[in-house]
């Protein structure tokens, strides 16, 4: 029985490695290029750079063509502006849907779910709109408002699972006590919803990183660029230089994969807790 | 802003006169405004907008469904328009058989009992998804490159260098490439929901169907396939709002124009050039707000279908 098991398992192990191999192959050879010269990446793509072929010359020449650094912090402020506000706002509105029974509960609950199915993208042109009118155009602020909003609807309904879950007698308790529903909601409730934040930071936080749309509208310019924006502009313009276009590159990826090994295990609990029923 | 102004007599009236208690408003203010003024005000504005036109001194007025009728009739638009509806719609049905296909096949082999390495194989193959689509559409564009070669020296490993071809380049084949690229980069979605989904199939129905001679495969058609069946929908939907709303990849690959002649010119590539112009052509945000309606109806059209047709069949059938 066991001996056409194992030729069985080892087909498995195949088939995955090869798979494996084709998702990550093309990123480990953006890596492995953007640190040897110019000749090498044409004479040996497929090699690692060693002594003679070691180089950083791509990097130097992003951080010294483009304002790597600045697209860097903007991206920072808007990914972790947006984040923050998104859990707080997020947390306190499925709060108040999950615990308290009150007239329109439902509806409100529904209409805050609308934007997880419809992209708020198709609203751009009167989203450009109110920021010219607000004066917000070329701004961190335009994007924040607008990936906050983006952002609510998913963390609404992530976290309000995480919170039907908690047991009654804890703010019961609480309650007899005199402790106000403030209180109540910032020193026991968020506290014990952390694990379900750490799953929202990770779906809120990417998609606001690696957009392209938003910073192409709101805020192309001006020293606003996110690092996806950034990266795409230079790249058009230094088409040629194979060593800053392959540096580029590198320096967009390495951020998220360091958050993505640190973060992995949350993201995919959030992925497979939806199906957990 | 007559939305402001609308929350807030919304918010005192149901704090006063309704008797809601005051922290519940509070708690539910920032996120009920944010949500409205940038989400939902947008869309619906969006949705006026495209009864209007603009004439030279950038005044609106209203011409009800005749940019519509425009785009859909009037061949410099619906040219356009129904090329990019038809190209948008070759890209999903790539997505629905390979990349949806092989995610399911994925996550079969990780579901497997008493697979070693399970967890790596799963973080490794879900890697490109993380990463922004700009930056995967670049690495794709020198990958195929003729100039830098290493698609061809890889093919000619296997004795398929003779294939090779600058695909992103040709009309025939480009937007089969792009689609292709981007299911690379989202295969690891429907890996995840899908091997989620077989992994809660409880075991004793897989034992109750082994006990009773059928095989691995049998079990898998006649047992796991139609349990997981409510999950295929979800990602088929997902897949549907996705594809419709996409974008950068072809942004960042192929540019605005969506080349070569806009054999990869998608909604959202449409809708962007409609909207803020291109080269010569100034942007027109009327005729841009009716292409955006468009795209919201056919993704409402979409989810509908999801939500009255599939999901409703389908609660017949969950345990």
């Amino acid at each position: 029985m066991s001996l056409p098991l194992r030729p069985r398992r080892m087909a498995v192990h195949g088939a995955l490695l090869l798979y494996t191999l084709i998702a990550i192959g093309p990123i480990l050879l953006i890596l492995l290029n953007a640190f040897k010269t110019r000749r090498a990446i044409f004479s040996d793509p497929l090699g690692f750079p060693d002594g003679r072929s070691f180089t950083l010359i791509g990097f130097d020449s992003v951080l010294e063509k483009s304002e790597f650094g600045l697209y860097f912090l903007n991206s920072l402020t808007v990914t972790v502006g947006s984040l923050a506000l998104v859990v707080v706002f997020g947390a306190m509105a499925a709060w108040a849907l999950t615990e308290y029974r009150f007239r329109g509960n439902t509806l409100l609950a529904l209409y805050l779910a609308i934007g997880i199915m419809v992209p708020i993208r198709l609203g751009s042109v009167s989203i450009l709109r109110m920021m010219v009118e607000f004066d917000l155009v070329n701004t961190l602020t335009a994007l924040v408002l607008v990936y906050v909003a983006q952002g609510l609807p998913l963390a609404i309904l992530i976290l309000g699972e995480f919170m039907q879950q908690i047991p009654r007698d804890l703010r019961d308790a609480a309650r007899c006590d005199g402790v106000s529903e403030y209180r109540i909601f910032f020193s026991i409730i968020l506290p014990l919803v952390r694990q379900a934040i750490a799953t929202v930071a990770v779906f809120t936080m990417v998609p606001i990183w690696n957009d392209l749309w938003f910073p192409l509208i709101l805020a192309p310019g001006d020293g606003k660029q996110t690092v996806t924006l950034g990266v795409q502009q230079f790249i058009g313009q230094y088409v040629t230089d194979w060593n800053a276009v392959l540096a580029s590159l590198t320096l967009a990826i390495a951020p998220i994969l360091v958050l993505y090994v640190l973060f992995s295990r949350h993201l995919v609990r959030g992925l497979t807790a939806g199906a957990v029923k | 802003m007559s939305t402001i102004a609308a929350t807030e007599e919304m918010a005192e009236d149901l704090a006063g006169r309704r008797g809601w208690p005051l922290h519940i408003v509070v708690f539910l203010a920032p996120a009920v405004l944010v949500y409205s003024l940038f989400s939902i005000y947008p869309l619906i504005d969006t949705i006026r907008l495209s009864l209007f036109t603009t004439d030279e001194a950038g005044l609106y007025h209203f011409v009800g469904l005749d940019n519509f009728g425009r785009l859909i009739g009037d061949p410099t638009w619906s040219g356009p328009f129904w090329n990019a509806f038809r190209n948008n719609l070759v890209f999903f049905a790539i997505h629905m058989v390979v990349q949806n296909g092989i995610g399911l096949g994925l996550a079969m082999l990780l579901s497997l009992p008493d697979l070693a390495g399970r967890n790596l194989y799963r973080t490794l193959i879900f890697l490109p998804t993380m990463l922004s689509v700009v930056i995967i559409g670049f690495i794709w564009q020198l990958m195929l490159s003729p100039l830098w070669g290493v698609a061809e020296t890889f093919l000619g490993f296997f004795g398929l260098g003779g294939y090779f071809g600058p695909w992103l380049g040709q009309e025939t084949t480009a937007l089969a490439t792009i689609s292709l690229i981007s299911v690379w980069q989202f295969i690891g979605i429907p890996m995840m929901l899908i091997y989620a989904a077989l992994l809660n199939i409880p075991d004793d129905l897989v034992d109750a169907a082994t006990v009773d001679g059928a095989g691995p495969f049998h079990v898998f058609w006649q047992v796991k396939l139609p349990l997981i069946v409510p999950t295929l929908g979800i990602v088929s939907i997902l897949t549907f709002v996705a594809n419709f709303n996409a974008f950068d990849l072809i942004y960042a690959v192929k540019g605005a124009l969506a080349g070569p002649n806009f054999s990869t010119d998608i909604l959202g590539t449409f809708f962007y050039r409609t909207f803020f112009g291109y080269q010569l052509q100034v942007g027109n945000p009327t005729m841009g707000a009716t292409v955006a309606t468009m795209m919201l109806m056919i993704i409402l059209v979409g989810v509908l279908i999801y939500l009255f047709g599939v999901q409703r069949r389908l609660q017949r059938h969950t345990f």
